[in-house]
């Protein structure tokens, strides 16, 4: 499988556990949402102590299912607290 | 193995504006008569408007100040299928949502949302779906600043 660096953007408590508002980092092209989001927590065990978080990809939710590419906008979306 | 896409922090675009839609992620304080404004016209019988203010206090602690945080380009896309949803379910001639981002002191205002219509259910109905779908899928965060602590609001179980 080849190897992708992707840049993933981290906002509100997900930016304060990254450590950053975006990291780059190294997958599997094509990895599935659900693969990615395990990826994260290994490395940011933060993450698992969050009520719940979601992946987006060029500005929408993703599904768990659904393949990451190189290309994408990827984003940590932590439980949003708007209005 | 492939280079990283760029992906620009800041970007240009805070607002969509159509004929019957008006969005706006804005660091400046809201204008609640330039929201009612934007939403009235001769077409319509009523307005419904939702203002959310800065409450002082939560569970009895007191609020020092909040502090908002949007993923501005994800959030004007959600705010836009919020309110093409709501134009769609219901016979709405105008819907306005705006929000606040940066430093807010209790009392202030970071969010507006107007909706007008040709009849009173259908204005009630479209902002109340607009203002609960808003809280859900909008990412847009919260931080409560307290005078012995912060917390993000709902990110912890």
């Amino acid at each position: 499988m080849n190897l992708m660096t992707v840049r993933i953007l981290a906002f509100g408590i997900a930016k304060e556990i990254v450590g950053a508002s975006f990291i780059d980092i190294v997958l599997n092209d094509g990895l599935t949402v659900k693969k990615l989001k395990g990826s994260l927590e290994e490395r940011f065990p933060g993450l698992k102590q969050l009520a719940s978080y979601r992946i987006a990809l060029n500005n929408e939710f993703a599904n768990a299912e659904q393949p990451v590419q190189a290309q994408d906008e990827i984003a940590i979306i932590p439980p949003v607290s708007g209005g | 193995m492939k280079s990283p896409s760029f992906h620009p922090l800041v970007v240009a675009n805070t607002s969509f504006k159509k004929l019957n839609i008006d969005l706006n992620i804005s660091a400046k304080p809201l204008d609640i008569l330039k929201c009612i404004e934007w939403v009235m016209s001769q077409k319509s019988g009523g307005i419904d408007v939702f203002i959310g203010t800065v409450r002082d206090a939560t569970k009895g602690k007191a609020v020092v100040r909040l502090e908002f945080e949007a993923y501005v380009p994800m959030a004007l896309n959600q705010m836009e299928k919020i309110a093409q949803e709501a134009v769609r379910k219901w016979p709405v001639d105008k819907i306005l949502i705006h929000h606040r981002t940066g430093v807010l002191q209790p009392g202030e205002v970071p969010v507006i949302i107007a909706v007008a219509a040709a009849h009173r259910a259908a204005a009630f109905d479209a902002c109340r779906f607009a203002i609960d779908a808003l809280k859900e899928n909008v990412p847009i965060w919260k931080k409560e600043i307290f005078e012995d602590g912060e917390t993000w609001v709902a990110a912890h179980p």
